[in-house]
Formats: structure tokens, C-alpha cells, sequence
């Protein structure tokens, strides 16, 4: 077993492309509007952000069928919004309302949405990990050809539960796919001060399980590498752990000025932006015209700023709906 | 069901609750270490793998925080886990699974799913086990709303208050001891009851003792005693730490004008300081100041035997305990 492994080619259609270029454009457009809403007062308490790293949202659950799991971070409103979530139902749990998927008790870091296979959005390091091997556990005991894909950053794997996670992964031959989302930065840390391992995909390997190093800002190699990864898993050929190489533009969380990049680093990854990665691409390959460009652009805009108006009106929870939530047994409500 | 009682040492009774359980549903499945062809550290699941297949018992890895997760996976994937916590001792290795993901997840998520996982942990001193392998522990996890907590004192208990955590849609940490798994007595393999039932094992009139697992055996021989003093006491198993049975415990108080609570616990922070609380807050009128029998504050559990049975109340301390409560020179 090696870090680096051949690709499966599965081309995927134009259309999809385009689709993946316009979901790309809604996450980015999204969490800029975060962004905005919290200047309003609208979002508050924390949010992390995932400008920069949309490719591995888009290209990862574009490779997942419909009823596969997912478990997802505190960074995690690419992967609900490009897993298919409403933007009203995730700003609407941003902002505390019951028009959000979690009826607004759970926040910004909760976006869960049993419907679509997103069992869970974890703020607490690498506990996803553990969870989503349960779930590919209980696909494979149904045999229903179920996956589980799980994602956790540069940091988890730093955290004990990563690697009992992958141990059992790879014992018990669960389904699952891990990715990694390397951004290089454990919160405000680089990784090379916190961790001796900096191609992460290692750790996969000591662990048992095939692994790769994947450019994480190219969509077109996120969807191959996870699609592969996928069909190892649906094929009782077990689990599979990808690295991801990434960079977040943004801070950490909201308060963050990310005053600890070194110089130039920033705007070296700004060349590598998956929304103009991917735009250029498109247009070369003559996929995409200007005019369409523009136009998918004002569009996308246009339905996340009317996402969050629609958000905004809705009411918060009550108390006793809250209440509900906490048991699901009748007789403690 | 059956209904007819028989007779049965507690840890039969813990194997034959899981057995049921595994039987009447096959999305029940156990794991933990050693569990499976082991049939437990303490034989707790012998013959369950046999019967039910690698599927449904399995081993795992030892890593507690980790398989604590991955029942969670399972159950919110529509699986019933029971998972075996070796010993209470190892139940904070699982700590966030146990504090910030059982009882939070179904209220973070919205109540989009439930989370039918029991944690079997096995606890308890007398087993000369030492400073790390011999905690109840009934009363860390009882401050997280989202988390059912549930001990057993007698076999009976042991079968019906496990089966009836299993059965619940909801996270239940049960408490088991390790001292009580050669007791036997009669239980019937009732259905599933309510949760949060405290049991009346001895009905009195003069004093009542609330107790949890091993010092629930105590208590009875304490009463025994008591008898042979001419106090007439009452002693009730709490069973459920959350939700407590307050209803069960302060009618039984408001009978006897005398209350006194035992534990393998430290005062603070145990559940008989809530009892006496609540009984307070509700305004009892006691005919004497209540008592918490609990480990020493200033000590840790030794392995010395001496040592500890020293510190873990007995049940002529009980007796003694009561005793002056209720103003009554204690016999022997």
C-alpha cells in the first residue's frame, strides 16, 4: 500500500460541471454573505469558513449517491450546501430559526440533515470519524451497498479518536472514506509545529488503509479520487483515507484575522482559487461562455441573497419545541 | 414473556436481559472488549456470540471514546447498540462521546433521530481491584439533560432495568457492580418498565434508606439488623439516577419522618445530596436531620483490603447510621 495510488477515469458530463462550478459559486457566495449578516447583527456567536476550500465539498459529494452517509465538521457549510441542504434552512440555523434544518437550536456548526444522508456536523475534533464508521458499519451489516464519507480537518489528526477511528475502519473492512482537508493550519498553528507527519495521507497507511495525496482545489481531482475511493468501499474493498491539500482564505473562525501567514502565502493560494480554477477550466474547454459565466454568477447571487431575506423572516423556536428535541422518549417531555 | 419468576445470580440475570433484548430485536447488537468470544472479563455475555452470530456480538479495539462513537453511528443509522464499558473506571476514555455527543445529538440535530445506545459500565469496589478499577461512578454523567442514568442493586433489577434501557429510543449510561454478580435472587423476566422507577425492596415505617447497586444488598441486611433493634425500616433501590424518582422516595420520606441514603460515592456530587435537596426544597417535615452514608471525602479507594473495606460502608455502618437517626441504640 502507498500514499499515491492510480486514478479511476470516470468522466463526468458537462452539465455536471457546470452544476459543480454554479455549487462552488453558491458556497462561496454564501459564506460572504455570512460575513455580511453577522455585521447586521443577524448571525452571531462563531462561524468558521470554508472560502478556499469548496473544491473537496463540491467534488467529494458529487462522487456519493443519494443515500450515503455523511459526517461533517464546525467547518461545514460547503459540505451541507453542496450535499444539497437549502441555503434558507442552513442560514435560517445560523440565525436561530425554525425555518433551519435543525429548527435553529443547533447553530452553525450543527448543519445536519438526516434526508440527505448527513447524519452529523461535529464541533468537537475528529468525533465524526468515529461515528461515521458506525454508519458504514450498519450498511454493511445490511449489505445495502452504503458508504459513509467523513471529513475532518489537518488538526483531527492530532486527536486519539482519528486514529481508534481508523483502526476500526480498517479491522472491521468498514465502508467508509475519510478525507482530510489539510489547510495547513490547526486553527491559528501551523501544521509543521504541531505535527511530525505533514503529507497526513501517511497516517492513513499506518493505519492500514490505502490513502492518497489529492489536490484539494481541483474539482475535477477531488470528484476522481473520492469516486474511487467510493467504489472501493461500495466494493467490499474497505476504507480509504484522502488527503486533501487546501487552504482556507479566511481566518479560523469569525475573530480571527489570521495575522500568522507568512508573507505572500496568502495571495500564492488566491492563484489557486477553486472558483476561478475550475471557471477558467471550464471556459478553455469551451464548457462555459462568458455571457453563461455571468450570468450563473448574478443568478447564484441572486438566490443566496434571497435565501437569507427568507431565513431572516422566519421566527425563532420556542422553548418548548427545544424541549422536545432532548428526549425522544414521550413520558420525560 | 415469561412471566413466572426463577431464580437467577445478577450476573445471569445482566446476560439473560442482553439475550432477550438481542432476541426480540435484530437491530440489538453488543460491543466492547472482549465481549465476544471472552463472553465478557466478568462473563457477562458467555454464549451470545454463539447464539447471535459476529454481526450482532463483536469485539472491539480498546478504545473507548472511539466504539462509543461508532454505537452512536450505528444507532442513528437504525441499530440498537449495548456497548461494554469493562470498567466504570474507563467510562472518562470515552468522554466525549459520552458528554457531547450521546445526549446532545438528537437536540443538536433538531430530534431529526434518536439514539437508542445503552453503555453498560462496570463498576464497583470489594474486589481488592485498586485505585483505578473499582468506581461506581452512577452520578458522573447524571448532569447531562439528553442522557437516561440507570443502576441495579438486586438480579431482578439487573434483567429489568437493563432491558428497559435497551429498549429506550434515548442514550442511558447503566450502572452495574461487579460485587453484586454472584447475588442471586428470584426475577421474572417482566416486559420492559417505566423509566425512572425506584423499587421498594422492604417496606417500613420508620426510616428510609434509599440505596444504589451494591449498598442496595447492604441496606437489606442493615434492616435486618434494624429489626432485631426494633426499627422497622424501608429500603428502596433507586434504579434510575435520571430521571430520578423523586415521586417513589419523598411519599416513603413523608411515611417514615426519617431519611438516610447510602453510597459508594463521595458526598458531593452524589445523588443522595439531590435526594436530600428535593426533600428539603419540598419542605419535609423530618423528625431528625437527614444522613448521607458515602465514602470519605479525603481519601481515594485503596487496594489494601483492609484498607478498603474500611472505607466502603458495611452493613452494621448502615445499621449504625440509622440507628441515630432514629434515636435508637444500635444492637451488637
Amino acid at each position: 500500500m502507498s500514499v499515491k495510488e492510480g486514478r479511476v477515469h470516470v468522466t463526468p458530463s458537462a452539465v455536471d460541471r457546470r452544476g459543480w462550478f454554479e455549487r462552488i459559486l453558491a458556497i462561496r457566495f454564501f459564506e460572504e454573505k455570512v460575513q455580511e449578516l453577522f455585521m447586521d447583527g443577524l448571525v452571531e456567536g462563531t462561524t468558521h469558513l470554508c472560502q478556499g476550500q469548496e473544491a473537496i465539498s463540491v467534488g467529494s459529494t458529487a462522487a456519493l449517491s443519494d443515500d450515503d452517509y455523511m459526517t461533517i465538521t464546525y467547518r461545514g457549510h460547503g459540505h451541507a450546501l453542496a450535499r444539497g441542504m437549502p441555503p434558507e434552512a442552513a442560514f435560517g440555523e445560523l440565525m436561530g430559526r425554525t425555518i433551519g434544518c435543525c429548527h435553529g437550536v443547533g447553530g452553525s456548526m450543527h448543519l445536519t440533515d438526516f434526508s440527505r444522508g448527513l447524519i452529523g456536523s461535529f464541533a468537537i475534533i475528529g468525533a465524526g470519524l468515529s461515528v461515521a464508521v458506525g454508519a458504514a458499519l450498519s450498511a454493511q451489516r445490511r449489505g445495502d451497498g452504503r458508504v459513509a464519507l467523513a471529513y475532518c480537518g489537518d488538526g483531527a489528526t492530532n486527536i486519539g479518536t482519528f486514529h481508534e477511528a481508523l483502526n476500526m475502519a480498517a479491522v472491521w473492512h468498514a465502508p467508509v472514506v475519510f478525507i482530510v482537508e489539510n489547510n495547513l493550519y490547526a486553527e491559528y498553528t501551523p501544521l509543521q509545529v504541531t505535527t511530525a507527519v505533514t503529507d497526513l495521507a501517511q497516517r492513513g497507511v499506518a493505519n492500514g488503509i490505502r490513502s492518497r495525496i489529492v489536490d484539494g482545489q481541483d474539482v475535477d481531482a477531488v470528484y476522481e479520487a473520492v469516486l474511487e475511493a467510493v467504489a472501493h468501499a461500495r466494493g467490499d474493498e474497505g476504507p480509504s483515507l484522502l488527503e486533501m491539500k487546501t487552504y482556507r482564505f479566511r481566518g479560523h473562525s469569525r475573530t480571527d484575522p489570521a495575522k500568522y501567514r507568512s508573507a505572500g502565502e496568502l495571495e500564492k493560494w488566491l492563484e489557486r482559487d477553486p472558483v476561478t480554477l475550475l471557471e477558467r477550466r471550464l471556459r478553455d474547454e469551451g464548457v462555459l461562455s462568458d455571457d453563461e459565466a455571468h450570468e450563473i454568477r448574478v443568478r447564484v447571487q441572486k438566490e443566496i441573497d434571497d435565501a437569507a431575506a427568507t431565513a431572516a423572516a422566519s421566527p425563532p423556536p420556542t422553548l418548548d419545541a427545544a424541549r422536545a428535541f432532548v428526549y425522544a422518549s414521550r413520558e420525560l417531555r | 414473556m415469561n412471566s413466572a419468576s426463577s431464580e437467577m445470580s445478577y450476573r445471569d440475570a445482566i446476560r439473560e436481559a442482553m439475550a432477550d433484548s438481542l432476541e426480540d430485536d435484530a437491530t440489538t447488537v453488543l460491543l466492547g472488549e472482549d465481549v465476544a468470544d471472552a463472553g465478557g472479563v466478568f462473563k457477562t455475555s458467555v454464549g451470545l456470540v454463539e447464539r447471535f452470530g459476529r454481526d450482532r456480538v463483536f469485539d472491539t479495539p480498546i478504545c473507548e471514546n472511539g466504539f462509543v462513537g461508532v454505537a452512536l453511528g450505528l444507532a442513528v443509522t437504525g441499530y440498537r447498540p449495548i456497548v461494554e464499558i469493562m470498567f466504570s473506571d474507563f467510562l472518562p476514555s470515552a468522554g466525549d462521546a459520552i458528554v457531547n455527543e450521546l445526549p446532545k445529538f438528537r437536540f443538536m440535530s433538531g430530534g431529526q433521530c434518536n439514539v437508542p445506545v445503552t453503555v453498560r459500565a462496570i463498576g464497583g469496589a470489594t474486589g481488592r481491584f485498586g485505585t483505578q478499577h473499582s468506581a461506581t461512578g452512577e452520578t458522573w454523567y447524571s448532569g447531562l439533560p439528553g442522557l437516561k442514568v440507570a443502576t441495579a442493586g438486586t438480579p431482578q433489577a439487573a434483567y429489568s432495568v437493563l432491558r428497559t434501557a435497551i429498549a429506550q429510543p434515548d442514550p442511558v449510561l447503566f450502572f452495574e457492580h461487579k460485587g453484586l454478580y454472584g447475588v442471586k435472587g428470584p426475577v421474572v423476566r417482566s416486559a420492559p418498565m417505566d423509566v425512572g422507577t425506584a423499587e421498594v425492596l422492604r417496606p417500613g415505617n420508620d426510616v428510609t434508606i434509599v440505596a444504589s447497586l451494591l449498598m442496595v444488598q447492604r441496606a437489606l441486611r442493615a434492616a435486618a439488623e434494624l429489626e432485631l433493634a426494633g426499627v422497622d425500616a424501608e429500603v428502596i433501590d433507586l434504579q434510575w439516577v435520571r430521571p430520578m424518582d423523586m415521586t417513589t422516595i419523598l411519599d416513603s420520606v413523608r411515611k417514615t419522618r426519617h431519611l438516610i441514603t447510602v453510597e459508594e460515592q463521595v458526598q458531593l456530587g452524589s445523588w443522595g445530596s439531590s435526594v436530600i435537596a428535593q426533600a428539603a426544597m419540598e419542605g419535609i417535615a423530618l423528625d431528625a436531620p437527614p444522613d448521607a452514608v458515602t465514602l470519605p471525602d479525603d481519601l481515594l479507594i485503596p487496594y489494601s483490603p483492609t484498607l478498603e473495606d474500611a472505607i466502603i460502608p458495611s452493613a452494621t455502618q448502615i445499621a449504625e447510621r440509622v440507628c441515630a437517626i432514629v434515636g435508637v441504640a444500635a444492637r451488637g
